[in-house]
């Protein structure tokens, strides 16, 4: 292990002409650490992490990324080529909605795939092994390999793309509300997949939710957001038992209790 | 004869040859780069080859043959309307023999006649984007092409294997030119793949509607994609043409009847007929349905000329015993 950051985030902000996505968030993120952002909708948890996987281009501010070889890259001053070969090779997008971040017209094995075909993989059969080890990794039967994500329920989508983001062995994975519209049960086994994974492969991870239970099972740290700025940081389980922010105090006592 | 007076040379005026052959210009430059163009309005449909028509009326001039087909015929009626309209517009001569031609231009075929150093083959494209069914947006394509993140067109091929067993795309077989950019080469059938590369020819592609032209050099690396344990390869017929009992063409089902009759015949229609009436052949002018049954035996030869002189014979003989 070393004791860099995988990712070191410095006083990014992102402005909409004059409305304010995210405001001066500075933060690093280590080697399998997985961070929470919290916030209610509109408080700039997305435009944060479009800024930071290069989908948007920050007003102003850095990030800089540790690549394989151990070197620190400025992410907004690295070439368009160079971030999408970044983005389908060492990180991750799992969208909220499925559908956005799978291809909805090929079969579940080519979703899977893809990513191999893209970084040069060409032997059939070595990319359908590979796309029955993920399918089951994620619980998908294998006999469904060939069915379109569109014969898929939603936790199945959602299971689905994570597959497809992981079979390149990415170091960083963002999530934007990844149990997003799933009933609960889903939700539970969907959560406990992706512990699993990430505690399995040492993955770093962004997460980004509204929901308070999903950011205290999966993540270590935590930044909590209103109107576009952190208002408080800090380990998840001292966050929640102890906000200190009026604005987390609101929110962590707004949870419904059942 | 005065009603040539009444267009320019070759119909398009000077300006937009000139335009079109700076666009096939930057394309030979980069081999598949699609060139964007002014496409103009031409006496025609769009899908009727307007594309192709320009890019000859361009390049045409008045020394030069021409020789237009459509799937490989000379006599239907979008191959005789375009050699029509440049004999009338350019007063060129026109031909259909392929080694004789100096500009071809082709709706979906490449001859099976080997092209040579000097020939043109202008190709008619429907639809110039080999990642157009895969991702729909251009803006997105272009980009692909620019980054060369071309893993999009594996995944076509993937899902061919996967639910076909095999590569089960017959047409427009995306190739890789210089190995740089990805090519959709028209709906030609994959069978003429390998006749695009290296060939002497020079290759120019015209998309009308689509406004794109883009070009293959002469001696250009074109390799069709395919998978290490799924090779490329073409279409194999287990019978020859029943008109000109040539193998390794390209053969077209012919229906005869209203009853299942049916035959296969070249579709290079100059080919079949030259070897037809080749004084040296043996051969006959034209036999009819049921001849491919008795072919069937015949041991498989590689050049065409031994099977000229030497089978014909065995397969009538075989027949009659039938």
């Amino acid at each position: 292990m070393t004791d860099e950051p995988l990712l070191r985030v410095s006083a990014l902000s992102k402005f909409y002409g004059s409305r304010v996505g995210c405001d001066n968030v500075s933060f690093d993120l280590w080697p399998g650490e997985v961070l929470a952002v919290v916030g209610e909708s509109g408080s700039g948890k997305t435009t944060l992490l479009n800024c930071l996987s290069t989908r948007l281009l920050p007003s102003s501010g850095t990030a800089s990324y540790r690549m394989r070889d151990g070197q620190f890259r400025e992410l907004y001053r690295m070439s368009e080529a160079e971030r999408r070969f970044l983005m389908r090779t060492d990180w991750g997008f799992v969208h909220q909605n499925p559908a956005d971040g799978l291809r909805m017209t090929v079969s579940a094995g080519a979703n899977v795939g893809e990513r191999l075909m893209a970084v040069g993989d060409r032997h059939y059969g070595k990319i359908r092994a590979t796309a029955v080890d993920w399918l089951s990794r994620v619980e998908i039967d294998e006999d469904r390999i060939d069915d379109e994500p569109r014969a898929f329920s939603g936790g199945m989508r959602q299971r689905l793309q994570i597959a497809r983001n992981l079979v390149t062995g990415p170091r960083l994975v963002f999530m934007d509300e990844p149990t997003g519209g799933l009933d609960v049960s889903v939700q539970a086994r969907l959560l406990d997949l992706l512990r699993g994974l990430v505690t399995d492969l040492g993955l770093a991870a962004i997460v980004v939710t509204h929901d308070l239970a999903v950011a205290r099972l999966l993540s270590q740290r935590m930044m909590v957001m209103k109107d576009g700025r952190v208002v408080e940081s800090g380990l998840t389980d001292r966050v929640l038992d102890d906000p200190r922010a009026p604005y987390t105090q609101l929110l962590v006592s707004s949870i419904l209790q059942v | 004869m005065t009603d040539i007076a009444t267009y320019n040379f070759a119909y398009l005026d000077e300006q937009t040859k000139r335009m079109i052959r700076r666009a096939i210009l930057k394309g030979i430059a980069i081999p598949d780069y699609q060139v964007p163009f002014a496409s103009r309005e031409m006496p025609m449909p769009y899908g009727w080859g307007t594309g192709g028509v320009q890019v000859t009326a361009s390049i045409i001039g008045p020394d030069d043959v021409l020789k237009v087909i459509d799937q490989g015929a000379d006599d239907t009626t979008n191959a005789v309307s375009i050699r029509a309209f440049f004999k009338k517009v350019a007063n060129v001569a026109v031909t259909t023999d392929t080694a004789s031609a100096t500009i071809i231009q082709t709706r979906h075929r490449i001859p099976e006649h080997p092209l040579k150093t000097g020939q043109v083959l202008v190709y008619q494209v429907p639809i110039p984007e080999p990642l157009r069914f895969l991702e729909p947006r251009e803006t997105e394509t272009r980009k692909m092409h620019a980054l060369e993140e071309y893993g999009l067109m594996h995944v076509k091929l993937y899902e061919d294997i996967a639910k076909h067993g095999r590569i089960a795309t017959t047409y427009a077989y995306p190739v890789k030119v210089e190995g740089r950019y990805v090519m959709d080469p028209s709906p030609t059938p994959k069978f003429d793949n390998p006749k695009m590369h290296r060939s002497p020819a020079l290759q120019l592609f015209g998309a009308g509607r689509e406004k794109r032209i883009y070009a293959v050099p002469p001696f250009t690396e074109v390799v069709s994609l395919d998978f290490e344990d799924h090779p490329f390869e073409v279409q194999t017929f287990d019978q020859p043409c029943a008109l000109c009992a040539a193998e390794n063409v390209y053969l077209d089902e012919v229906i005869l009847d209203d009853h299942g009759g049916h035959m296969f015949v070249c579709s290079d229609t100059d080919h079949c007929e030259k070897r037809r009436n080749a004084p040296t052949s043996p051969l006959w002018g034209g036999r009819a349905e049921g001849a491919g049954g008795g072919l069937d035996q015949s041991t498989p030869h590689s050049t065409p000329t031994p099977a000229l002189r030497a089978d014909p014979p065995h397969k009538e003989e075989g027949k009659e015993k039938q």
